[in-house]
């Protein structure tokens, strides 16, 4: 057996392989429901109802969504120049603890010149936290997967030591959190009443912001010509480096706006569970979205309404959470066969 | 005709037809194979030669048709069952390993896996005999990594004889040999011949074809088209059996020579793991003529093309353009000066795949205004401009927006050409510009390098087709090793001499009379 490349994929394959991707997902889900005893015919049903069944519901989902519409868009900037950026996670913290470092008084400025100004800085930080990788990597050839993964470790105790240090709240009773946003450090409410900040906003203008990079502007097109074929590139005479230092210092710079909009925006301080995973979720976000950044908000609010649906499923049925990783974990491997499939057809030597 | 007729039928090819998706690879094509003789499969790239040979030794199963071997039906995609009937090939890339010695290449997989040892020397006595009776001067005990391309055939070609092979198939033999060795493989083929075996030589070559075979079956477009006696057929007549039209090559008017665009003085660069560097070299080109740089692959070609492109710079000695010395040598500053670069592979060099036409076009130019202002892309002017580029350079493709990886080698190799001589170039670097194109775009790249020189380009045309080089050149240099021989004018140097020179010979004489 060996693979044959379709020349033009018709259309009625490209959407069909992916939704029976997804259908067998939520078998997949459902016979697992069942083995924990509930009903498997009403998980679906379940898991949309706690996703979009009410304006509560709906708007956890936007908020889930956020960050890991930046991860994604991390990710996605990344692996389109082929930088192997798994460490989103340290840079989402990396941009979180600048947020919290000059958001809890050490700036005493008006909301419109220290939201901007503390986001800017939560961006250098988490471009930091890359550069240096993508440095290893440029001059000495080191592996990025391994180096910005182990960051993520890195940066994870970074953080602790400096929860249980200077940035540990006086008032916290001892818990390794750090002290509380000053107001005009927080991130409004985008509808007064309604818990979704404009950290969404923010994220749906990145991703706007980032589409235009990839296909309007020369560096956009630099490093997309060094993702598909290096050697071109560099006979073509694209400075690769230089292109994927640019690469590393963007989606750093992503993954930091991850943190700054999950302390700013949802939980106004810093501790150690900020993240539950964003960082790797948005590997899965980025590959479900082809690596585009339009559909990267698609596929995190799909990400996103499956958490957060599945929660509230796994609450009324009884069944396990970790049902909810599961189906993530085989949506994204169906996906991948789907995507290759609508690409190739698999031929009997 | 008569004699063949009577003569054993080895190998009966009955309607076999392969598809691959669209493209129909093999027609309906049959052949017979007669004991003790040489037939030559000829087409062009693509004409479906090498689908067929790889049908025969079991790679791929045909749609329909049967081998016969030996008048035995052959079970389909099975190469175990093809080498045992007796058939042996020998591919255009070599299957051996680098680290093990001549013997124990020849040996691997003849022997059983569960057995600790065998009979040494009976494989050695055998392996000289072979060696003897075919011609075939090899050491057993040399190591496969460190010998010539042309050795490695021999070991290639004792392998298949060592596992009794009765019908030898040879794809592209002589594409990587000198003449002389070409010469030696001819002997080879004869003494096999004269002992009985059958030959299938695969080629596009027609002065060989002419040479060796005996009968020549032509492909076209995975049909057979003609299958004719080499001595009642002429190259005119088998050129055009194998285009399918008449053929004439662009002919070459006298031009006058101008000043040195680029010196090279004692340039020398570092080996590229097992390809050599430049071992102090110097060349100029000169406007209005074409250099020609002859030579058997991997003998520096690459260090002086990437060299001249700006991929690499020198250890040592200097580059000039018309007398002042660039200062940053890299691609960009090499395409900024002037330089056009048609690069050897132009699959995963020259084009990015999945790129577009338009964002191909601009791959060398895409930094500049128009094409960029301020750090935004301009696509219309973009595609503006690779929409001129398919006009002029008669691209065939669907449109600008169409991926290139969907084009053919000629339509790709349209749009670098277009790409670069678009810019004006004064110095041309055309690095193996027509490997793998069929005669049409062959003439067609010819013809665009003819007009650049007679335009006052300075052309550096690197080839391994040493008949292209004598057909185009002014001045032919060989490159072997390294080391670059002396220029030799149009003419002056038959195509046995430069062999000699190719095989690195006249360098070492060189040095001594210098001395």
């Amino acid at each position: 057996m060996r693979l044959e490349p379709i020349a033009n994929p018709t259309v009625t394959r490209t959407l069909s392989l992916p939704l029976l991707a997804l259908t067998v997902t939520v078998f997949v889900a459902s016979f697992l429901a069942m083995l924990a005893g509930a009903n498997p015919f009403s998980v679906l049903g379940l898991i949309i109802d706690g996703a979009v069944g009410s304006k509560f519901a709906a708007l956890e989902t936007l908020n889930r969504a956020t960050p890991l519409i930046f991860t994604g868009l991390a990710v996605a900037v990344a692996f389109r120049a082929r930088l192997w950026n798994i460490g989103a996670e340290a840079q989402l913290y990396a941009g979180a603890v600048i947020t919290v470092l000059l958001g809890t008084g050490a700036l005493a400025w008006p909301s419109g010149l220290l939201l901007p100004t503390i986001a800017i800085c939560a961006m250098l930080a988490g471009a930091l936290v890359l550069l240096l990788p993508a440095y290893l990597k440029t001059r000495f050839g080191v592996d990025e997967v391994v180096t910005t993964l182990l960051f993520n470790f890195v940066v994870l105790l970074l953080v602790s030591m400096l929860l249980e240090g200077v940035l540990k709240d006086p008032m916290g009773m001892g818990w390794p959190k750090s002290a509380r946003l000053i107001p005009e450090a927080r991130l409004p409410r985008i509808v007064e009443g309604l818990r979704l900040h404009w950290g969404f906003g923010l994220a749906i203008v990145s991703a706007a912001v980032v589409w235009m990079i990839q296909t309007r502007t020369t560096l956009g097109y630099e490093m997309r010509a060094v993702g598909l074929n290096q050697k071109a590139a560099l006979f073509a005479g694209i400075p690769v480096n230089t292109v994927l230092i640019k690469t590393a210092l963007l989606s750093g710079g992503l993954a930091a706006l991850a943190g700054f909009s999950e302390v700013a925006g949802l939980k106004g301080n810093l501790t150690l569970d900020l993240s539950p995973g964003f960082g790797y979720t948005g590997i899965i976000v980025a590959m479900l979205a082809f690596l585009n950044p339009i559909g990267v908000v698609v596929s995190a609010l799909f990400v996103a309404g499956i958490f957060v649906g599945a929660d509230s499923m796994s609450r009324a049925a009884d069944v396990p959470t970790y049902i909810a990783d599961i189906m993530l974990a085989t949506a994204l491997l169906l996906m991948v066969l789907a995507i290759m499939l609508t690409r190739f057809r698999i031929v009997r030597e | 005709m008569t004699k063949q007729s009577e003569a054993q039928v080895v190998l009966r090819l009955d309607r076999i037809t392969k598809t691959f998706g669209a493209l129909v690879a093999n027609d309906a094509v049959s052949l017979d194979l007669h004991k003790g003789e040489v037939i030559a499969l000829l087409g062009e790239n693509g004409a479906g030669k090498t689908t067929l040979m790889n049908i025969l030794f079991g790679h791929y199963t045909a749609d329909t048709g049967s081998v016969e071997v030996f008048g035995q039906e052959l079970p389909p995609g099975n190469p175990r069952a093809a080498l045992a009937a007796g058939v042996g090939m020998v591919h255009q890339h070599f299957t051996l390993a680098d680290n093990m010695t001549v013997l124990e290449n020849i040996v691997l997989g003849t022997q059983p896996l569960w057995r600790l040892g065998f009979d040494r020397s009976a494989a050695r006595a055998r392996i000289i005999k072979l060696s003897g009776d075919f011609g075939l001067t090899v050491h057993p005990d040399a190591r496969v990594g460190a010998l010539s391309v042309g050795e490695r055939q021999r070991v290639e070609i004792l392998k298949a004889l060592y596992r009794d092979a009765r019908i030898l198939i040879l794809d592209e033999p002589t594409a990587v040999l000198t003449p002389q060795e070409t010469d030696d493989l001819f002997a080879t083929m004869r003494k096999a011949v004269d002992l009985g075996l059958s030959v299938v030589f695969i080629s596009h070559k027609l002065h060989e074809v002419m040479a060796i075979s005996s009968r020549v079956l032509v492909l076209r477009h995975g049909r057979l088209v003609a299958e004719v006696l080499t001595e009642e057929t002429d190259r005119h007549a088998l050129a055009t059996l194998m285009v399918g039209e008449e053929v004439t090559p662009p002919k070459v008017a006298e031009s006058t020579t101008g000043p040195a665009l680029m010196r090279l003085q004692n340039v020398s660069t570092a080996d590229q793991g097992s390809a050599p560097g430049l071992k102090s070299l110097s060349l100029d080109l000169r406007a209005g003529q074409i250099i020609g740089l002859a030579g058997v692959s991997g003998n520096g070609q690459s260090a002086l093309a990437d060299m001249i492109g700006g991929l690499t710079t020198p250890l040592s000695g200097t580059i000039a353009l018309e007398n002042s010395e660039p200062v940053n040598w890299n691609p960009r500053t090499a395409v900024s000066a002037g330089i056009a670069r048609i690069p050897e592979d132009r699959h995963k060099t020259g084009t990015i795949a999945d790129f577009d036409l338009t964002e191909n076009a601009i791959l060398e130019n895409y930094s500049e205004a128009p094409y960029s202002r301020n750090g935004w892309m301009n696509w219309q002017k973009a595609e503006d401009f690779s929409k001129h580029i398919i006009d002029t350079y008669d691209v065939r493709c669907p449109g600008p927006q169409t991926r290139i990886r969907l084009l053919s080698g000629g339509n790709m190799q349209k749009l670098i050409l277009g790409r670069v001589l678009e810019q004006s170039p004064r110095i041309i670097l055309a690095n193996q510009p027509v490997r793998g194109l069929d005669i049409g775009a062959v003439t067609y790249v010819h013809s665009r390098l003819l007009d650049a020189r007679a335009g006052g380009a300075a052309v550096l045309l690197i080839s391994e087709d040493l008949e292209e080089i004598m057909a185009l050149s002014d001045v032919i240099h060989v490159i072997s090793e390294g080391r670059l021989s002396p220029g030799f004018a149009r003419g002056s140097k038959t195509a046995a001499e430069l062999g000699v020179w190719m095989a690195g010979h006249g360098f070492d004489e060189e040095a001594t009379n210098a001395a």
